[in-house]
């Protein structure tokens, strides 16, 4: 049984723009997306929305409804008062291309700067071997969709645009500590240029990324902390201050 | 203009579009830990009321200073100056800086008060007022890798707390065997005290963490595993450690005082 649903959707591109108030109807079981797409349907034929599966998995409808970064196929109408207006907007820590769609490039330029795996020297391909204990760990992290959910929602940028250029973001740092808890990664110098290269010290664990990480990845408490005390380990760990340790963790 | 206000992002004026009570949390966080400090720092300088029969407050443990009741001393250990530069020094401002360090350095509480009271960001997607973030990269934020360090400290504390829960259970003529509620209060608390150090994500780095091939060491992978169980729960212990400590605290006073009896319960 249909109903009348109010919403709200930002329209607009880089140089102005603002939000609409629409109605439209909204059948049971429907998701924020599906509605969105009725509007693109019957009112505004021109309206600018990114998706792809409408299963979680691509990663690709990433928006802000009532003002929290989700997914928009993922998000029950049913969630919301029926009487409450829902509003839709782009996210707001990249650039807008067009209405609800936003240039997220910067995460792929991120994404090419962390230094790629390094297998080791004699183990020919296909003779690596992992028990799954070791896997495990990694596997938390290879759920990761690329929705860049944890990216917007990252105060860091989100609020300092500046700060861009020296902060890889959660789901990189994800990305770099996947690698070093790798056992046969043999790059060394990771956990130094995660923090002096990719800003792993601005994060201040708020955990807001692991907030609203539709894969429900716990990048602050399984990726982020543990990065950070490994930086502890090279860089300020007292046993090892004490030892004279640090110049031979230097060297590697 | 700079954050969600700069140029290139969708032009929205609201700090934040969200419509639940999103500053509830941080309000709370704030109002709970500014009680727990304005007492601490009462109770911290009120030097006097921490010893009674047997019971000491975990705020004056170890009591190191020559000002201290002597049967709260550590076998009469008293290496610190009863004053400094002829201001009386009350013994816990001596200790303070270990748990007070712990808990400032922890991951947990790092998160509680950038959130709460520095607005870094109050809540998630609420644009926060600074203008500048430069996050834990320079001094004094840089400091809080020294958690590790507390860490250490912290677990020296637990030891000696645990022992002024077990020496509680002496009755008021120091005879063993006995049990009262401040027994009881000075246990819990010295329990929670484990729960919340055990619980912290530098013992888990630490027992198994920082390891690359869990398989090669499987004992410490079962730490780890341990571990990281307590660590979900670490907010919890964090808060209820707190609140113990807080509570053993304000017993031992009111005993001292005489406010209240110590009740025994055999
Ligand atoms: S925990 Fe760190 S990386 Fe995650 S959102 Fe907060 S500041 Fe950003
Ligand atoms: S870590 Fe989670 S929030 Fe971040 S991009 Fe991956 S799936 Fe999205
Ligand atoms: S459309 Fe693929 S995640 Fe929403
Ligand atoms: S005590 Fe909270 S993380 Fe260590």
């Amino acid at each position: 049984m249909a109903r009348k649903l109010n919403l709200r959707i930002w329209r607009g591109d880089a140089t102005d723009g603002g939000l609409k108030d629409v109605q439209v109807d909204v059948n049971e079981g429907e998701v924020v997306l599906d509605v969105i797409h009725r509007v693109q349907a019957t009112q505004m034929g021109d309206l600018a929305v990114r998706w792809n599966c409408k299963a979680g998995k691509c990663g690709s409808c990433s928006m802000e409804i009532n003002g929290k970064p989700r997914l928009a196929c993922m998000t029950q109408v049913a969630s919301f008062d029926e009487d409450e207006t829902i509003t839709v907007t782009p996210l707001r820590a990249f650039p807008v291309i067009k209405d609800l769609v936003t240039d997220v490039s910067f995460n792929y330029k991120k994404a090419m700067e962390i230094p790629a795996y390094e297998h080791p020297k004699e183990l020919a391909p296909g003779e690596a071997r992992m028990e799954q204990v070791d896997v495990e760990r990694s596997q938390e992290f290879r759920k990761c969709i690329e929705c860049f959910l944890c990216q917007n929602t990252c105060h860091v940028i989100r609020d300092h645009e500046e700060n861009k250029k020296s902060f890889a973001g959660p789901r990189f740092f994800i990305r770099i500590a996947e690698l070093d808890m790798h056992p046969l990664d043999k790059l060394k110098n990771r956990k130094r240029t995660a923090q002096e290269e990719h800003g792993l010290g601005m994060c201040n664990i708020t955990k807001c990324c692991t907030e609203v990480c539709p894969e429900h990845i716990k990048i602050t408490d399984n990726a982020i902390i543990p990065m950070k005390e490994r930086v502890v380990d090279i860089k300020y760990d007292p046993a090892r201050m004490f030892a004279g340790l640090l110049k031979r963790e230097k060297r590697n | 203009m700079s954050g969600v206000f700069s140029p290139t992002r969708a032009k929205i004026k609201e700090r934040t579009l969200r419509t639940d009570k999103w500053w509830l949390e941080p309000a709370i966080t704030f109002g709970v830990l500014f009680s727990f400090v304005i007492y601490a720092t009462f109770r911290a300088f009120e030097g006097a009321n921490y010893y009674k029969d047997h019971l000491i407050s975990p705020f004056y443990s170890p009591c190191l200073s020559q000002a201290c009741v002597p049967e709260a001393t550590l076998f009469g250990w008293t290496p610190v100056s009863a004053e400094i530069f002829n201001f009386a020094l009350s013994p816990a401002l001596i200790i303070l800086i270990f748990p007070l360090g712990f808990r400032m350095t922890c991951y947990y509480y790092r998160k509680a008060y950038y959130r709460s009271f520095w607005l870094s960001p109050p809540a998630c997607a609420v644009a926060e007022p600074h203008t500048k973030y430069t996050g834990e990269t320079r001094a004094p934020l840089i400091f809080q890798n020294a958690h590790r360090w507390f860490f250490y400290a912290g677990l020296v504390f637990n030891v000696f707390l645990t022992y002024d829960a077990i020496i509680s259970f002496k009755n008021v003529d120091g005879q063993w065997g006995h049990m009262s509620l401040g027994s009881l209060v000075l246990l819990v608390s010295s329990t929670l005290l484990w729960m919340y150090s055990l619980s912290c994500h530098t013992c888990r780095h630490t027992v198994g963490g920082r390891l690359k091939h869990f398989s090669k060491h499987p004992v410490r992978y079962k730490l780890w595993t341990l571990v990281s169980a307590l660590n979900h729960k670490h907010q919890q212990f964090a808060w209820f450690s707190l609140a113990a400590v807080a509570f053993a605290d304000i017993y031992v006073r009111q005993v001292a005082t005489g406010a209240w009896t110590n009740f025994y319960f055999f």
